[in-house]
């Protein structure tokens, strides 16, 4: 690694807690970006000259923070422009600084400011833009491409969301408890979206590369909030789906299903990181949907192959995530783990309830086809089928559908000879 | 004489490296490890997970289990080689050919007394 790759990633590295702590003392995001920015600029010309400060974090806030002031000095043209030699002196500085830092507020200035970026006034979409432009420092043009939309379009995007926030109030105070608990929720909540932004975006290296920068970010939630079990849940569903990325596409694209995949090519290490994440949480006695989703990840984790897997586990697990989360994709979910334990008619007859509600889902007719296939009722499994590929997002979706209609049209024409 | 070599660095900065910087340490990493294994110098290696994964137990009064690692630093430790070596001097090389290899952070050297000695590592029993 060249040493302006160890100043990038310390740059990285530092970019939510300093740009954190600017916001606290600027209560302005574009000023708090604007003196990282400037701090960032000074630290590549007198890092490697000075070589890098005990403290980058501190550094950086302290550099930026004089930064902005020496801004608004220059502007109101009252003092002279200070000297270079502002870097220099440094040392002294840093070590209060660093000292005041290590208390809770620095927790509390990363929090505020992913909180910021899912202000409710703003779109998901805003959301994830905006998170992933401010905290975690992507350029417009990486969003964009991530986004699959002009830059320009991209620009547009994060400085509406910028404008929404600014006409919005933004609470600095220290937060109670209540209050904690719920930006924290928030804040799992937009990093999921993102990680979702990227999983479902298929084999795009761009995109997938969403799917890192939301684990990245909920491993710094969790460094910050220890002992919240949800956010052990929600890094540990996100590790353990993410575990299975060289797996889930053919060499066309094409998805391939869970029981399909070749279970050598899952990344072992994000699966054990995984399933001590869900082990440490169980601990808690706290449950919730992150915590019980990345559980029912980790049945499929342990499984070395498909017919390991315990499915009787997961149809409990999902029975927990309908009571705290009732919803008609969780019991269509819970269906298919049925099928498996119970066979094809009790989970017919789970989802036929749900057939209004999720009328145009594309799961639910292919899940129908399957289960009714499984039955031998072939032509009831066609017309859900057909209905399955009509509502297909993806044309892999629809191969997926027509390899099953294929199958079963096979099987039941007559034998030859 | 055996000495473990613990890594330590910032996990914020490790995190923050991009796929192909993290490929790049683990391939320059992986040429050291090479040369010192051809030198039967090498024992297990091992890269620890995130600290986030780690619980502690505290051996207070009545032990209790915390979540997270034993000590809140800036930097952590993240991964240990054992090498097996003719002196100090020997192992301080070893760490500094490591240390080129993925700068940041910085390697503690500690010997090693080994409970169980015929399960020594990269030695004959």
């Amino acid at each position: 690694m060249t040493e302006t790759d160890w100043i990038s990633s310390a740059l990285i590295a530092a970019r939510p807690q300093a740009i954190g702590a600017l916001l606290r003392y600027f209560r302005d995001l574009d000023t708090a970006e604007e003196a990282y920015q400037d701090a960032c600029l000074r630290a590549l010309k007198a890092w490697p000259r000075n070589g890098p400060p005990r403290d980058p974090t501190a550094w950086l806030i302290l550099v930026g923070r004089n930064a902005a002031i020496d801004a608004v000095r220059r502007s109101s043209r009252t003092e002279p422009l200070p000297a270079d030699e502002l870097i220099s002196d440094l040392e002294e500085a840093e070590t209060p600084l660093a000292e005041r830092l290590d208390g809770s507020q620095y927790r509390d200035d990363i929090l505020r400011l992913l909180f910021i970026c899912c202000h409710p006034d703003l779109p998901a979409t805003q959301q994830i833009a905006l998170a992933l432009r401010i905290v975690s420092g992507l350029s417009v043009a990486q969003i964009a491409r991530a986004f699959l939309v002009s830059e320009a379009a991209m620009e547009q995007r994060i400085t509406r969301a910028k404008a929404r926030i600014a006409k919005a109030s933004v609470p600095f105070e220290t937060p109670g408890a209540v209050e904690r608990a719920e930006r924290l929720s928030a804040v799992a909540a937009m990093v999921y979206l993102l990680f979702n932004e990227g999983y479902t975006a298929g084999n795009d290296e761009a995109r997938s590369q969403l799917c890192d920068e939301a684990i990245r970010l909920a491993r710094l939630l969790l460094r910050l909030f220890q002992m919240e079990p949800e956010i052990m849940g929600l890094t540990a569903l996100m590790l353990l789906q993410h575990s299975r990325a060289a797996a889930r596409f053919d060499a066309a694209g094409e998805n391939i299903l869970l029981e399909d995949q070749d279970r050598s090519l899952w990344d072992d290490k994000l699966i054990a990181e995984g399933v001590a994440l869900v082990d440490k949480a169980v601990r808690h006695n706290r449950p919730g949907p992150y915590q019980v989703q990345a559980a029912i990840a980790a049945v499929h984790a342990r499984a070395l192959r498909p017919q390991d897997t315990d499915w009787a586990r997961i149809d409990a697990l999902y029975a927990a995530l309908e009571r705290m989360q009732p919803s008609p994709v969780v019991t269509l979910n819970r269906a298919v783990a049925v099928s498996k334990v119970r066979g094809p008619a009790a989970a017919l007859e789970m989802i036929e309830p749900l057939s209004s509600r999720l009328s145009g889902y594309f799961y639910y007719f292919g899940a129908r086809g399957a289960f009714l296939m499984q039955l031998g009722r072939r032509e009831e499994a066609r017309v859900a089928f057909a209905r399955a590929i009509a509502l297909a997002g993806t044309p892999s979706e629809a191969a997926h559908i027509r390899s099953h209609l294929d199958r079963m049209m096979r099987d039941s024409a007559p034998t030859a000879g | 004489m055996l000495y473990a070599i613990l890594c330590y660095h910032d996990e914020d900065v490790v995190w923050a490296w991009s796929p192909e910087e993290d490929r790049a340490v683990m391939a320059r990493l992986r040429a050291v490890q090479d040369k010192l294994a051809k030198a039967g110098k090498l024992g297990p290696s091992l890269r620890l997970l995130p600290t986030t994964s780690a619980m502690t137990l505290r051996k207070s009064e009545e032990p209790i289990v915390i979540d997270g690692p034993y000590a809140e630093t800036k930097e952590q430790l993240l991964g240990l080689y054992v090498v097996d070596v003719a002196d100090l001097d020997d192992a301080a090389d070893a760490a500094r050919e490591l240390a080129a290899a993925n700068p940041g952070g910085a390697y503690e050297i500690r010997p090693i007394s080994v409970f169980n000695k015929d399960r020594r590592p990269g030695g004959t029993p």
